[in-house]
């Protein structure tokens, strides 16, 4: 056989921290004419991401609206001419690396189609440049970009602050746009906000530190982007594991692939199947590379477990403690992607971490102005809307809220007369308001609430161990359940029988906690919440 | 950070690593650290998505580094299991022998199912590069033998080893891109792509191609060719071959490459940046007969892989034409 093989070559080092953090992916917005493209091209230019005959083909172009020698717009320009053609482009991908880390940009063109575009490109994004001129200060495409990213759930967000050439790189300038923006995130609830004066014509500040701006003593675009934190708060949250895919050999081996979405997964775990509810704890943790004691959100492996149990696609594996939500009802904000309005009678599929169900918009509460994020009035979803909206669905799903967990809070509707992509939604969490189906009527019966809350009416008695209950209703409460602690306190000047005939009627889980026991008050629970 | 800075820093990296030698499997697996295994967890992702969404997906095996590093995540993804789709070689007989014998080898030792499909009826009216031109012969050879395979195998979805960087038309390519009943590739009419939530959804007849290295460059399958040891076809190497200089492009001497009256062939030190058919891929002069040496050479040397392809050159634009009309 004449077939070589490669010499043997480990690339980098482990990283000690053990998180993996070189794989940048961000998002760039800006309206026409910020210098977007100029900007892009720069960090691929001076990171040497651009390839010498690309360079040739560009200078033969003979184009250049650029001052400069080169016209820097035109490397990632294929799309321009693709625009006039009509051809939709929603996010282009470029990609460059440095010593420190790969990038993956989800470049956003277009300008009609916007919200549709920024949405697609922001939801893989763990950061978003956002372009400013620094000659037009904050337009209100720059707050439209910012919120879209708030709303996307991206925590890191920097203002590159172009053209700074134009205001002949003035501290004031920047420094008044740098206050209008840093408090516009702020109030949008996006935890990291920065902003860098930048010329991407001249390269002041994007790869080189500028000798223009002195006063700015600050990151350049690239250094920010080389250490901006990425997946940082994955790996502390509970486990979840969509499982994708249920490998089996003849040799009696069943493994569950999957992607961890978050939290670690460690062999030996206790974990819980849903919606069988089924436990087991992990066996192993098997790859092709050797099996291992654990694995770090993002990462796809092979699971076994201990049991027998039933496990199929769709299916998730879940940290026994701390569990997600559960529910047939979801509150979310849906961003309508398709030239088809929502037809609210419809149903749709919805795809939700490996898992397709049916689903239904079942009432819409208002449209969000997405220079604002501030609330309008309702209407039915249409191409760049976004909506908050209920869904109802005729398969429970699992889920934690889109603020916590993107993978685990983000669905797409798929029309299954043409299988058309037409949203993407993103859960708040549980519809909580009262609800009414058109059948129901009257007093709302303990029946009603049961099926809402997902769980019967319950009471636990706990005497003298305060940390303890407080410790249970947080649990409880984390499951999504309805809970309510007495505590103490409360036992004391209280007239104990209503309040707990309400607790019982509402279909609440009422955790009891007196100082010392008292048998009457005991008897006297248990004769309003029945035996269990 | 001025570029020679950096690719001094690399080239030192590069240098350590190779003197630290073999790591047992064991050490390998712990060591997910790297953007690689960001870009390897996300293609298995993929690779796994479409094999349980699809009825009946198959893996298009061009026998090139991109491939080869895709067969390797199949592997992966399904492991202990065997990987459960067939691949497919579309065979235009204007492959290098060497790219012929390498394929069978490794399909063989992998235990994967291989289809070798060939345009037997337009090779027999005659269908050949030099008189039809490669836009013609790569239409006949390639998209129309490529679509009657899939049409032939009732085969939903077809993975391919496309990456976004290779060409400027793909950078806005999804990861599963949609292919009407004919197998053309509508461009206004893709689904947006949002998380990782992908639309498999199609109709009879219809199909999707599905592009797990997506993500990745040209560095980075090399890098990964690397760090797995993955075998790859030895005509990637450096090596002095039989040769013609035409234009900017080095012609390999081997299956009928015909000589122009002025034309001599010589004896060059080169090797091939990527693989198709002998009269359309051009070789580059080097001296990298090593992976290593493979890739310091492309960390000082940019130049896009597809310019040695006759095929991108022929007509501008021509890779977005073809793929309207099915290949990849
Ligand atoms: N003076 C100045 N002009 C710039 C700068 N960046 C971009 N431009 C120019 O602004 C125009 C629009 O730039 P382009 O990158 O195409 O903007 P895009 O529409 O946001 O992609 C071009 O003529 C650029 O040369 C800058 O930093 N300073």
């Amino acid at each position: 056989m004449t077939a070589a093989t490669a010499d043997l070559l480990p690339m980098s080092s482990p990283d000690p921290t053990g998180v993996r953090d070189d794989l940048l992916r961000f998002t760039t917005a800006g309206s026409v004419d910020d210098g977007k493209s100029t900007l892009i091209g720069r960090l691929l230019y001076d990171s040497k991401g651009v390839y010498e005959d690309q360079l040739v083909s560009i200078q033969r172009s003979g184009i250049n609206r650029s001052d400069g020698p080169i016209d820097l717009s035109l490397l990632t320009d294929g799309l321009r001419a693709e625009r006039e053609q009509g051809i939709t482009i929603d996010v282009a991908y470029r990609y460059f690396s440095t010593p420190r880390r790969k990038f993956i940009i989800a470049d956003t063109p277009g300008h009609e189609q916007y919200t549709r575009n920024m949405v697609t490109g922001a939801s893989n994004a763990h950061a978003a440049v956002i372009l400013i001129d620094a000659s037009r200060g904050v337009l209100t495409q720059s707050r439209r970009h910012t919120c879209i990213a708030a709303l996307l759930g991206i925590q890191d967000v920097v203002a590159a602050v172009n053209k700074m050439d134009l205001v002949e790189y003035r501290e004031d300038v920047f420094a008044a746009i740098a206050k209008e923006f840093m408090e516009l995130a702020g109030h949008l609830g996006i935890a990291n906000v920065y902003a860098i004066p930048v010329s991407a014509l001249r390269g002041d500040n994007i790869v080189q530190a500028s000798m223009r701006m002195p006063w700015f003593d600050g990151s350049t675009l690239l250094e920010y982007l080389e250490n901006v934190p990425v997946r940082s708060v994955e790996h502390t949250r509970p486990l979840r594991f969509p499982v994708q895919y249920v490998i089996r050999t003849d040799s009696r081996f069943r493994g569950f692939a999957g992607r961890v979405a978050s939290g670690v997964l460690h062999r030996g775990a206790a974990i819980t199947a849903l919606p069988s509810g089924a436990k087991s704890r992990v066996k192993s943790i098997v790859t092709f590379d050797g099996e291992l004691e654990q694995a770090r959100p993002g990462s796809s492996v092979t699971v076994t477990l201990e049991d027998e149990i039933d496990v199929g696609r769709g299916d998730l594996l879940a940290a026994d403690a701390g569990l997600p939500q559960t529910s047939t009802s979801l509150a979310a904000k849906l961003v309508w992607l398709h030239s088809d309005p929502c037809q609210h009678e419809n149903f749709y599929l919805l795809k939700h971490a490996n898992r397709i169900v049916r689903a239904r918009v079942s009432r819409i509460l208002h449209r969000v102005d997405v220079n604002t994020l501030r609330h309008l009035p309702a209407s039915t979803p249409q191409m760049n809307d976004i909506t908050a909206v209920h869904i109802e669905t005729t398969l429970p799903l699992f889920f934690d809220p889109y603020a916590q967990d993107r993978i685990m809070g983000s669905f797409i509707l798929i029309d299954p007369m043409t299988n058309a992509t037409v949203a993407a939604g993103m859960i708040e969490g549980k519809v909580e308001s009262a609800h009414t189906s058109p059948a129901a009527q009257g007093r709302t019966r303990l029946e009603e609430r049961m099926s809402r809350n997902g769980h019967p009416p319950a009471a636990l008695w706990i005497v003298n161990r305060q940390p303890l209950a407080t410790r249970i209703e947080r649990q409880v409460f984390e499951k999504g359940w309805q809970v309510q602690l007495v505590s103490n306190a409360e036992f004391r000047n209280a007239e104990l029988n209503p309040v707990v005939t309400m607790l019982q009627r509402t279909g609440m889980i009422a955790i009891f906690s007196p100082a010392t026991d008292d048998p009457d008050l005991r008897n006297a629970i248990t004769a309003i919440y029945g035996e269990q | 950070m001025d570029g020679l800075l950096w690719q001094q820093s690399l080239g030192i990296a590069l240098a350590a690593v190779i003197h630290m030698g073999a790591r047992t499997q064991e050490t390998r697996a712990r060591m997910r650290t790297n953007h690689l295994r960001e870009l390897e967890a996300e293609s298995i992702f993929i690779l796994r998505e479409a094999a349980a969404e699809f009825s009946k997906p198959v893996m298009l095996y061009s026998i090139g580094k991109d491939s080869s590093v895709m067969l390797r995540l199949a592997q992966k993804a399904f492991f202990p299991g065997k990987i459960p789709f067939p691949l497919l070689h579309i065979d235009t007989s204007y492959k290098f022998p060497e790219m012929i014998e390498f394929r069978d080898w490794y399909a063989k030792k992998l235990g994967a199912e291989l289809i070798v499909h060939t345009n037997r009826k337009a090779l027999s009216d005659g269908a050949n590069p030099y008189d039809l031109g490669t836009q013609k012969c790569c239409g006949l050879l390639k998209t129309r033998a490529l679509l009657d395979a899939l049409t032939e195998g009732s085969f939903d979805a077809a993975f391919g080893g496309a990456r976004r960087d290779e060409e400027k038309s793909r950078a806005k390519e999804r990861v599963y891109s949609f292919r009407d009943s004919q197998g053309q590739w509508d461009p206004k009419n893709q689904r947006p792509e949002l998380w990782s939530l992908y639309n498999g959804r199609h109709n009879k007849g219809e199909s999707i191609r599905v592009f797990p290295l997506s993500n990745w460059t040209e560095l980075d399958v090399w890098l990964y060719i690397a760090e797995e040891s993955i075998p790859i076809v030895p005509l990637y190497f450096a090596k002095e071959r039989e040769a013609v200089q035409r234009g900017n492009s080095i012609l390999l001497m081997q299956q009928g490459v015909h000589l122009l009256p002025h034309e001599r062939t010589q004896k060059i030190m080169c090797r091939m940046r990527s693989l198709g058919c002998v009269p359309c891929s051009g070789a580059i002069r080097s001296e990298a007969d090593t992976v290593p040496k493979i890739i310091d050479e492309m960390i000082g040397f940019r130049r896009s892989e597809r310019e040695n392809r006759v095929i991108d050159h022929d007509e501008e634009g021509s890779m977005e034409i073809k793929k309207r009309e099915g290949y990849f």
